[in-house]
């Protein structure tokens, strides 16, 4: 573990008296992605914060390699309509950067075209984009990406999942990325933590015969993306509190056991 | 021309100056609630600074500090919203600074020269202290300039790329508050958000770079000056409300113009 970039040790934290977080173990190494999913609410973001020192978690510690060089993704960017600046100097904003780094950031995300357009004007794929040139722009040595796949349609997804992990492999930065999509995970993910409130469970995605119902809608870019199965040793209530025994009730995940799709199948 | 009315015309157009950019700020980052508080307030600081003999104009710049930090420490202790507590604020240290004027009878006040300002009365020494002022303000605002955009961009981001979030937003309402106790003489407490407002959001409009519409601004802020003394000079109207009824007009000239496109 001595060559991590990060590493979290039993991490809690509690909103007003709510835990939020407890007893989160999270490492990531150069060079390895490592993907957050998990429903709503199960403590994604809180636990991004925690990483990025944005935030203090009440237990636990959080270790950072020191002077580590962060590329943070945020999972918003709203600029006041008022404020007129265009992406190049959005991206020049990273202290001692050049126009041709912005240019060379650009055309490795695929997102020229915008160099010179207002940042309120472009499209949410093409923010997306922007907002990862960004991060790229910091030469950084661990990308933290919170949902980069956000209000972009599935094809889009799929080619920013696939970029990701190009940009991982050119630069050999780690990656942590956050995702709710439970059965939308890249087939190159290194490990797969599944999180609510607690890690549920963690581990190197398996390999999926894919889906035909995805091959069908996403062609050749469903070779990127894996339907990822796995078993829960124990069941959330609505709360997310652990539930040992069978619920009666109603429970955000389905009876703890290999989940089978059928044909045309799209949910998680 | 009269020494008086040229002490009032370099007393504006410093001030019209250092309102450009620091203004865009207001305008980008939705602060023009916060800047009405701190200006209200500013009456408190006279009242203080009057009864403890100090000079009003570090009253007021001390005053408003006090104010935005105690701002901050209510906004994460409490649940009511940060416009209810600006409300409360601004309204209520803007009364006890009447109330408190009220118990000193025995000095002499123009009070309507506080609350709307008083630029024909600008002394050679409140001359010093408005052109000191507000150039050292504009220099701290060259300095920050980029981190001040950055925050306003997206504060987190600022803070994971490294720069101190926390330290330059205080810098911010610190300006800020150096700029009310500048402008108080010149517009009054009442009216001096307008004067920060008024010019970068005409500005906006046909802008393409945030220095465009600092500098834009800037540029209104000095016509709507010239336009406001020369009607107070050949009208008799009052200096501060003629100078923010010129930066309206030019405001609603704004929309007149065809926007420009890229």
């Amino acid at each position: 573990m001595s060559d991590a970039l990060i590493r979290l040790t039993e991490v809690g934290v509690t909103f007003a008296g709510q835990s939020v977080l407890q007893d989160v173990q999270l490492s990531v190494k150069p060079g390895e992605i490592v993907t957050l999913i998990g429903p709503n609410g199960a403590g994604k973001t809180t636990l991004v914060r925690a990483v990025l020192g944005l935030l203090k978690p009440d237990s636990g510690s959080v270790w950072r390699k020191p002077k580590l060089r962060v590329g943070y993704m945020p999972q918003k960017l709203h600029v006041d309509a008022t404020l007129p600046l265009s992406v190049l100097r959005f991206l020049r904003l990273v202290p001692g950067v050049s126009r041709a780094d912005v240019q060379a950031a650009l055309a490795e995300v695929g997102a020229e075209q915008v160099l010179d357009s207002p940042l309120q004007s472009i499209s949410g794929g093409e923010l997306q984009r922007v907002l990862l040139a960004r991060a790229l722009l910091r030469k950084p040595e661990l990308l933290v990406l919170d949902e980069p796949v956000q209000g972009v349609d599935v094809a889009g997804q799929a080619e920013l999942y696939r970029l990701i992990t190009q940009l991982r492999d050119r630069h050999g930065c780690g990656v942590l990325m956050v995702s709710h999509d439970l059965h939308l995970v890249m087939s190159t993910t290194d490990q797969v933590v599944c999180l609510n409130r607690h890690v549920c469970c963690s581990g190197h995605p398996e390999q999926v015969s894919f889906d035909p119902a995805f091959v069908e809608l996403f062609g050749e870019d469903a070779k990127s993306l894996a339907v990822y199965t796995h078993h829960h040793d124990h069941e959330h209530d609505l709360h997310g509190a652990v539930v040992t025994e069978t619920p009666t009730g109603l429970s955000i995940k389905g009876p703890a056991k290999p989940h089978i799709h059928g044909d045309g199948c799209k949910h998680g | 021309m009269a020494d008086f009315l040229l002490n009032a015309l370099l007393a504006g157009l410093a001030l019209a100056l250092v309102a450009g950019p620091l203004g865009s700020f207001v305008v980008w980052r939705r602060m023009a609630y916060f800047g009405d508080t701190l200006s209200h307030a500013a009456l408190l600081g006279v009242a203080l600074g009057l009864m403890l003999d100090v000079s009003p104009t570090l009253a007021v710049t001390v005053g408003c500090v006090l104010l935005a930090v105690l701002l901050v420490t209510l906004q994460s202790r409490q649940p009511l919203a940060s416009d209810t507590l600006l409300g409360i604020l601004a309204h209520s240290t803007l009364s006890l600074g009447l109330v408190v004027l009220s118990f000193m009878q025995d000095v002499r006040i123009d009070l309507m020269g506080y609350l709307f300002g008083d630029l024909l009365a600008v002394g050679p020494t409140d001359l010093a202290w408005i052109i000191g002022g507000s150039a050292l303000v504009l220099v701290l605002l060259a300095l920050l300039w980029r981190p001040l955009l950055a925050i306003t961009v997206h504060e987190e981001l600022a803070k994971v790329e490294g720069l101190p979030v926390a330290a330059i937003r205080l810098s911010l309402m610190l300006l800020i508050a150096v700029v009310i106790a500048v402008a108080m003489k010149i517009v009054g407490v009442l009216l001096i958000t307008s004067l920060l407002i008024i010019p970068a959001a005409a500005a906006q409009r046909h802008a393409r770079t945030p220095e465009q519409m600092a500098f834009g601004a800037s540029l209104l802020g000095i016509v709507a000056v010239c336009a406001g003394l020369s009607l107070s000079w050949f009208q008799d109207t009052p200096a501060g409300p003629s100078i923010v009824v010129s930066a309206a007009a030019l405001f609603l000239l704004s929309f007149a113009l065809p926007r420009r496109t890229a």
